[in-house]
């Protein structure tokens, strides 16, 4: 497997992940604001705020100018265009590694995120544009396991996937965790409840917490599922623990493997119920910086220096 | 009420469906038939199916536009396919193989003895200022002395019904992907139509081209590594790139990807380190593939790739220098050619050609240029050339003036009438012109595609069939009529 093309492969995962989570985030904050009390919109400046890319958004913080931002803003590298265009990009630089109805699959949903963008705009036209791009995003999933041979380019795509996933999570607890809505409302039981399914929602782990926990939807237990269990795949615990599996097969995987024993190691020994507001943010800061330096240890061992520096501003942008 | 032959009108050329009585031809009465039944809104249904078969599939070509960027085309396709006869294709395979392998000897002639020219049958100056032959390669070995191992030959028909052959790319041509993929829109839009026909299958290509290069390779014990060399995806022909390595299960690289050691061997960098590479299916031009060798400043290439070349250490397809024959004017010669090394009698006959550097023939071109096609030796994609008939004044001022300054640089053939086929254009049934591209492949043995790339002029009237230019295409059934 050539190195460049590993990295296209690992970037391709990515950015796949990077729309479908980004749907997903868009798609049940749009929903709880159907819940909350008329009037409360403050929900669409955390969406920004999520995406780490905050300092280039210049609009109002109301709902349609957001929801331009993430979904069809073509200066915006975190939009769902954005992505699927980065994604699309890489998958037409690897065409020859990947299964041909892969490369159709992804052009088939980056057709169409770019022709009807403008209709997720409207209320009526948001649920089935982001309904399509998840489940496209989930089929594609689907077909390269499939269909693609689980050899070392599946591995780069799993390792991707998986780590963005863990950093999508952290983003989503860091920045939901905090004042999603004005204090004066979260004393009242029923929207601290809502707040916190709705992050579960977002990251379609309603039905799973409510197996997997047994107990009501509250702070610390949802915390806990998404941060610690080794059993649903968008907690950050599972996922790294996929990073780590996956990479095992691969050579010369020592140093970032170290990076991802280091991530596990404060996964599990992290005391939720000790981790007041603040505490918290500190902890999903410092998960991402492990991300990031995980990223980077696979840059090095991997992708070489060229497609590192190439791919790096792109994360950055 | 489908398409009414009757009613369609072509000029008083040769078309490739109907006679000049309005008929189908033989070979083309059931699929003219079968479009004569259908529905008006089918054919269109079948249209938009296949318009968005090509979209999804992702068959583009890469256009550059004015302001230095470049822009994915989807490809233009038209549905009504051509047809020809197994046993007229016959003919042509036996002329293409015939006329390709005078080429390889011709090349490896020209970096050897060059007795074609000691035995005067090529002109010596011819040589010397020729832009694509490379000194560099005088004396090289290529395996079973085969120099071009992909060649495109450009195939027309003119009004009296014979097929000529326009010239031969024997560089780095390319639309053979497309050849493929229209194959592959079709059976998705006219699945129902293929039972009726015997149409003769055009996709053992890429396996067909990974044998050919596995041939090559300076290690032939072992299981050859082979790759596609790419300048990368902002190459018109990156599709294609991509496609033929895919198909053929071989690592796409890209000059960055490849690194050539002190050993002189060329490894490809990879995530379990350096892996030796055997044979490059190269799609960079010579001047881009060793910036020690040619151009200082490329970074398509890979520096010291000339050095493993000439030691032996990695085939290259095709091999550098072999461009010298992918010349108009060399292209007069191919008939001598194939007299001289095969001592045969030319089966497919060549454009007939008047040489600018010839005194006798640049008068004649001078003074004829409004009859006249005047092509440059060495353009591709249909730039830089005169159609005489409708050119200007002060166009043909121009090239007279080109020609004086640099007669050795230029050819003039007569107009051909290309020849026609039904189009669908507008939901109507019109004549537009059209060539033909098939590939020949050389290494052990020799393979000529069943058929080619047809490519249509989309424009009423037009000749320019380049897809950079507005063509478009067709698929093309060889279809045998005894099976």
């Amino acid at each position: 497997m050539l190195s460049r093309v590993a990295g296209n492969i690992y970037w391709m995962a990515r950015y796949l992940e990077r729309a479908e989570d980004m749907a997903r985030l868009i798609n049940v904050n749009a929903n709880l604001t159907l819940d909350l009390p008329k009037g409360l919109s403050p929900i669409w400046g955390q969406l920004i705020a999520i995406t780490g890319v905050g300092e280039l958004y210049e609009g109002e913080f109301d709902e349609r100018s957001v929801l331009k931002f993430l979904i069809a803003e073509n200066n915006n590298p975190v939009s769902i265009l954005s992505c699927m265009a980065y994604a699309r990009e890489n998958a037409r630089t690897i065409r020859d590694v990947i299964p041909r109805e892969v490369w159709e699959a992804i052009n088939r949903v980056y057709l169409y995120a770019k022709d009807h963008a403008q209709q997720a705009l409207t209320k009526r036209g948001r649920y089935p544009f982001l309904f399509e791009i998840i489940s496209e995003c989930q089929h594609i999933t689907g077909i390269l396991a499939g269909t693609m041979n689980h050899d070392a380019g599946y591995t780069f795509l799993k390792v991707g996937r998986n780590l963005e996933r863990a950093d999508m999570t952290s983003r989503i607890i860091d920045t939901r965790s905090a004042n999603l809505v004005p204090d004066a409302i979260v004393t009242k039981a029923t929207n601290d409840n809502l707040q916190w399914m709705s992050v579960l929602k977002s990251l379609t782990g309603y039905q799973m917490y409510r197996r997997e926990m047994q107990v009501r939807i509250q702070r610390q237990e949802v915390l806990k599922f998404l941060i610690q269990s080794k059993v649903f795949p968008r907690a950050i615990a599972h996922a790294m623990s996929e990073v780590e599996k996956a990479l095992e097969s691969l050579p010369n995987h020592e140093k970032a493997q170290l990076v991802i024993h280091r991530i596990n190691r404060q996964i599990d020994n992290v005391e939720i119920a000790k981790l007041k507001q603040t505490e918290l943010q500190n902890f999903m800061d410092q998960l991402q910086v492990g991300f990031a330096q995980t990223h980077e240890e696979l840059g090095v061992a991997y992708f070489g220096g060229q497609v590192s520096a190439q791919t790096q501003s792109q994360d950055a942008a | 009420m489908g398409i009414q032959w009757k009613d369609y009108k072509y000029p008083e050329l040769y078309d490739e469906l109907i006679d000049g009585k309005g008929k189908p031809r033989k070979v083309a009465e059931t699929l003219a038939r079968h479009m004569a039944e259908m529905e008006d809104e089918e054919l269109e249904r079948l249209k938009s199916t296949s318009e968005l078969a090509i979209k999804e599939m992702g068959i583009t070509f890469t256009v550059y536009d004015q302001e230095g960027g470049s822009i994915d085309r989807q490809w233009p396709f038209d549905i009504i396919p051509r047809v020809m006869s197994k046993k007229e294709w016959d003919v042509v395979d036996a002329g293409l193989k015939q006329r390709v392998k005078a080429l390889n000897m011709f090349i490896d002639d020209i970096y050897h003895d060059q007795k074609i020219v000691k035995d005067k049958v090529f002109p010596k100056d011819l040589l010397s200022k020729s832009k694509n032959f490379r000194k560099q390669c005088i004396g090289v070995n290529p395996a079973h002395g085969v120099w071009a191992h992909i060649c495109g030959s450009d195939l027309v028909r003119h009004s009296d019904g014979q097929i000529y052959v326009l010239e031969d790319n024997l560089r780095v041509p390319s639309g053979v992907s497309y050849l493929l993929e229209n194959r592959q829109v079709m059976k998705r839009v006219f699945a129902d139509l293929f039972g009726d026909f015997s149409i003769l299958p055009v996709d053992d290509y890429p396996s067909q081209l990974f044998d050919t290069l596995a041939a090559l390779s300076p290690r032939p014990a072992d299981y050859p590594q082979v790759v596609v060399l790419t300048p990368g995806i902002y190459n018109s022909a990156y599709f294609e790139h991509a496609y033929l390595a895919q198909q053929m299960g071989c690592e796409l690289v890209e000059g960055t990807d490849l690194v050539v050691t002190d050993d002189d061997c060329v490894y490809m960098k990879t995530i379990y380190g350096l892996e030796r590479v055997d044979v490059i299916y190269r799609r960079v031009d010579d001047l881009f593939l060793d910036p020690e060798a040619f151009n200082p400043d490329s970074v398509l290439g890979v520096r010291g790739l000339m050095r493993a070349w000439l030691k032996g250490n990695v085939a290259l397809a095709n091999a550098p220098g072999a461009g010298v024959a992918d010349d108009k004017v060399v292209y007069a010669f191919v008939p001598d050619m194939i007299k001289y090394y095969l001592s045969e009698e030319m089966i497919l006959p060549n454009v007939p050609t008047y040489l600018c550097m010839k005194d006798d023939d640049r008068k004649y071109v001078l003074s004829h240029l409004e009859e006249l096609v005047v092509k440059p030796a060495n353009e591709s994609g249909g730039y830089g050339m005169l159609v005489g008939p409708r050119s200007t004044k002060k166009e043909r001022e121009k090239f007279a003036e080109l020609i004086e300054a640099d007669p050795r640089n230029y050819i003039a053939q007569p107009t051909l009438n290309l020849s026609t086929a039904p189009t669908l254009v507008d939901g109507k049934v019109e004549p537009r012109h059209l060539d033909m591209r098939p590939f020949i492949l050389s290494s052990d043995q020799i393979y000529v595609t069943t058929g080619g790339l047809t490519r249509v002029a989309l424009r009423k009237g037009s000749l320019v069939v380049n897809s950079s230019q507005g063509g478009g295409s067709k698929d093309t059934w060889i279809i045998d009529e005894e099976a």
